[in-house]
């Protein structure tokens, strides 16, 4: 049996079960708001995924150069959304989801 | 220049002692009104004998500015000066001059004097606008100012729920009358497309048996039109059906009373029948209405009066029978002899009003007869003026009641119809009961054992000269008023004494008849008047036990009499109460339920259950904004493809 040659499609599928993984993440997730902020993290790495498999399979380095920005975004927004989160955690006492409903009208 | 100033002193009056009243005291603004006033009296004695003693000047018309000029509708304020308007200018300002004199007095210990005078004057400036009015609009408007003035100084004392009531009651019963009035005004406009007195009573008799189409009815239009203004005579002067705000008036301070009753309010509906004479007479259908409404309440009144324990009441329910000879008088065209019975009506009963204030300020603010008694040697000089007040008021020969009681009886009769039988013979009865009640209440008055407590007894004292003078005066009025106008030709057969101010068809001649009626008319009402004074004196004087026995044997007809027909009860029932029904029910269904139903309550209602809705779409939970948002990509993605591929 030959090993199949890795092509374009693959990366693809990859970015889509993991971005539908983050998805079931963030909805099927009753407990903690951290789990949240990771599945959102895991959403922009298959982002990432796409914009590297695109930039391979096309030959240009442009959608590489912007994963790289995506990345630095991302780690920033991990670093402020943990902020956040703590400053909620110590205003409020919880971070469970269920618990986090101010919006409710 | 003086003519306007005979109508206009007293506004002048009003408005100083009105609203500069505070910056004046109380002792200036009531001597400024009296002035004024007293100036105005001056100038309608003035007007009188230039227009209306024997030879005088002719009729005058002085205009002093537009008022409404509208399509078809054009109106002036003028004031209309002939005899009829001078005799009224003498009567008002007279007596209303005498009272303003006796309110010094009067209300001396009263905080609020300089709005007491100011309504007075107000009062007497819109009689004579309504004496003195060219048009009907304009008298329309003195009419509804007499009848404002009336509420104001009706409900005068406001502290007092019953003196406020019988304010409301006033206005309203008014209303009604004012209703009929207003009525009429429109008709004459809509047949004669002018509501100047002359111009209309020009074209009356072009209109006789002309008749207007209504709901499928045909009525004869100036039986209509007179008919409907004559409603509103009723209201102003207290006739049958419409009289019960006039007892309830009493209310209000004993000048007010007096001046209700002599000069203004109450006698604008005769004066109204005067004036509109030329239209009334070609309305004999209307006239009949008249003389049987106006017989009807000198009748109804004179009982009521009888049983009243309350010495003002007495007095008002006699100046409704009074009012009732003067209308019956018109309503056999006799208006020469009602507007003259009007004369002596103010003199006589304006005293007898002041009279009784004077026995009410000497027994310190009593009112009811059964606790008086045994006064006449403690105020003599008021004692002798009620006498001479009711002498004139029961027709006794030569004082001022006696030349117009029984000139309007013979007219009655004189008129020779069943309407006029049945007025003098209703008026017959009227007078034994005038002299009944007169001296009745004379004699629990002033005579008798006092009932009084010794507390009152003992403070009881004759009246400052402020008040006696005043009465004295009207007294004097009350002997020679009579023989003066029967002297000055007032109700001469001829008219020739109103100079066309008013106007007697040559059928009509009622008054002409009077002249020549069996002497048996003549003496009738002065031995009646005569049978009364002594039922009286054997009732109250001789034998005093006898009225209560009466009272209790004639059960049922004592209390309908005392309880006065039942009439405010009936319109307890009939209107008051379903007005108040009608009230409370468009109030809770119709405004309660229905339009704040529907309108603001139901709309905030509405935008509540709306929004509360909109509200659960809100859950807060970061991961159903989140799903909205997928959706929503989802969503777009798909449009995009969708669209993109076609």
């Amino acid at each position: 049996m030959t090993l199949m040659d890795v092509g374009l499609s693959h990366y693809l599928t990859v970015a889509a079960i993991l971005f539908t993984l983050g998805i079931l993440g963030i909805f099927l997730n009753r407990k903690n708001i951290i789990i949240i902020l990771m599945s959102i993290e895991l959403m922009l790495l298959a982002v990432n995924i796409n914009l590297i498999a695109f930039s391979a399979e096309l030959g240009d380095l442009t959608g590489q150069i912007f994963a790289m920005f995506v990345l630095t975004v991302a780690a920033a927004e991990a670093a402020i959304g943990l902020a956040i989160l703590v400053a909620f955690f110590r205003n409020r006492g919880s971070i469970e989801v269920e618990d986090v409903n101010l919006m409710k009208g | 220049m003086i003519y306007v100033a005979a109508i206009f002193l007293p506004l002048l009056g009003a408005v100083i002692a009105g609203f500069f009243g505070r910056a004046l005291g109380d002792r200036a603004s009531a001597v400024v009104a009296c002035v004024l006033l007293g100036l105005a009296m001056v100038a309608g004695w003035v007007v009188f004998y230039q227009l209306a003693y024997p030879g005088g000047g002719a009729a005058r018309t002085i205009e002093l500015m537009t008022w409404i000029d509208s399509g078809a509708l054009e109106l002036s304020w003028s004031l209309r000066f002939d005899v009829l308007t001078a005799v009224m200018l003498f009567v008002v300002t007279t007596a209303s001059f005498l009272i303003h004199v006796y309110s010094i007095g009067y209300m001396a210990h009263d905080p609020h004097i300089p709005r007491f005078f100011a309504y007075l004057s107000l009062f007497t400036f819109a009689m004579l606008m309504l004496v003195s009015a060219d048009n009907f609009v304009q008298m329309f408007f003195g009419w509804e100012g007499v009848g404002l003035c009336s509420y104001l100084l009706i409900g005068f004392w406001y502290k007092r729920p019953a003196a406020n009531a019988a304010a409301i009651k006033a206005f309203l019963v008014n209303r009604v009358g004012d209703f009929g009035f207003i009525l009429g005004i429109m008709a004459v406009f809509l047949v004669f497309n002018s509501v100047d007195f002359d111009t209309v009573f020009a074209a009356t008799p072009g209109m006789v048996g002309a008749a207007i189409e209504f709901l499928g009815f045909s009525v004869d239009t100036l039986t209509l039109i007179t008919l409907l203004l004559f409603i509103g005579a009723m209201g102003k002067s207290a006739q049958f059906l419409l009289h019960t705000w006039l007892p309830d008036a009493m209310e209000g301070p004993t000048p007010v009373s007096a001046l209700i009753h002599a000069a203004t309010m109450v006698t604008a509906g005769v004066f109204m029948m005067a004036r509109l004479s030329p239209m009334f007479e070609y309305a004999p259908d209307a006239l009949a209405v008249v003389a049987v409404v106006g017989a009807t309440t000198a009748f109804f009144a004179a009982t009521v009066a009888l049983c009243q324990t309350d010495i003002k009441r007495v007095i008002a329910y006699s100046t409704c029978s009074q009012l009732g000879y003067m209308f019956f008088a018109a309503g056999v065209s006799a208006y020469s002899a009602a507007i003259f019975h009007l004369m002596t009506h103010a003199f006589f009963k304006a005293l007898l009003f002041l009279a009784a204030g004077s026995v009410i300020h000497a027994m310190s603010g009593e009112q009811d007869m059964r606790r008086m008694g045994g006064l006449w040697k403690r105020i003599p000089l008021t004692y002798g003026l009620m006498w001479v007040g009711s002498l004139a008021s029961a027709g006794v020969p030569f004082f001022a009641g006696y030349y117009s009681k029984d000139l309007i009886l013979e007219s009655a009769f004189g008129a020779d119809s069943l309407v006029g039988n049945y007025a003098f013979w209703m008026g017959i009865a009227a007078a034994v009961m005038t002299a009944f009640y007169s001296w009745r209440l004379l004699f629990l008055t002033f005579h008798g054992k006092p009932r009084a407590s010794d507390a009152v007894m003992a403070k009881v004292h004759e009246s400052p000269k402020v008040m006696t003078i005043p009465l004295i005066l009207l007294a004097a009025g009350a002997i020679f008023a009579g023989y003066f106008g029967v002297k000055i030709g007032m109700v001469d057969p001829d008219g020739a004494f109103w100079r066309g101010a008013i106007l007697m068809l040559p059928g009509n001649n009622a008054l002409e008849a009077a002249y020549a009626v069996p002497s048996w008319v003549k003496l009738t009402p002065i031995a009646v008047g005569a049978i009364g004074i002594v039922v009286a004196y054997v009732l109250y004087m001789a034998l005093p036990s006898i009225p209560a026995r009466l009272a209790a044997m004639s059960g049922p007809l004592y209390r309908f009499l005392l309880n006065k027909w039942y009439f405010d009860e009936i319109y307890e029932a009939l209107f008051v109460r379903p007005a108040n029904y009608l009230g409370r029910g468009l109030w809770k269904a119709g405004d309660g339920a229905v339009i704040d139903g529907v309108g603001p309550d139901g709309i905030a209602a509405v935008t509540l259950d709306l929004a509360r809705r909109v509200v659960r779409l809100q859950t807060g939970y970061v991961y159903h904004y989140a799903f909205a948002m997928m959706i929503g990509v989802a969503a777009l993605v798909t449009w995009y493809l969708l669209a993109g591929g076609a």
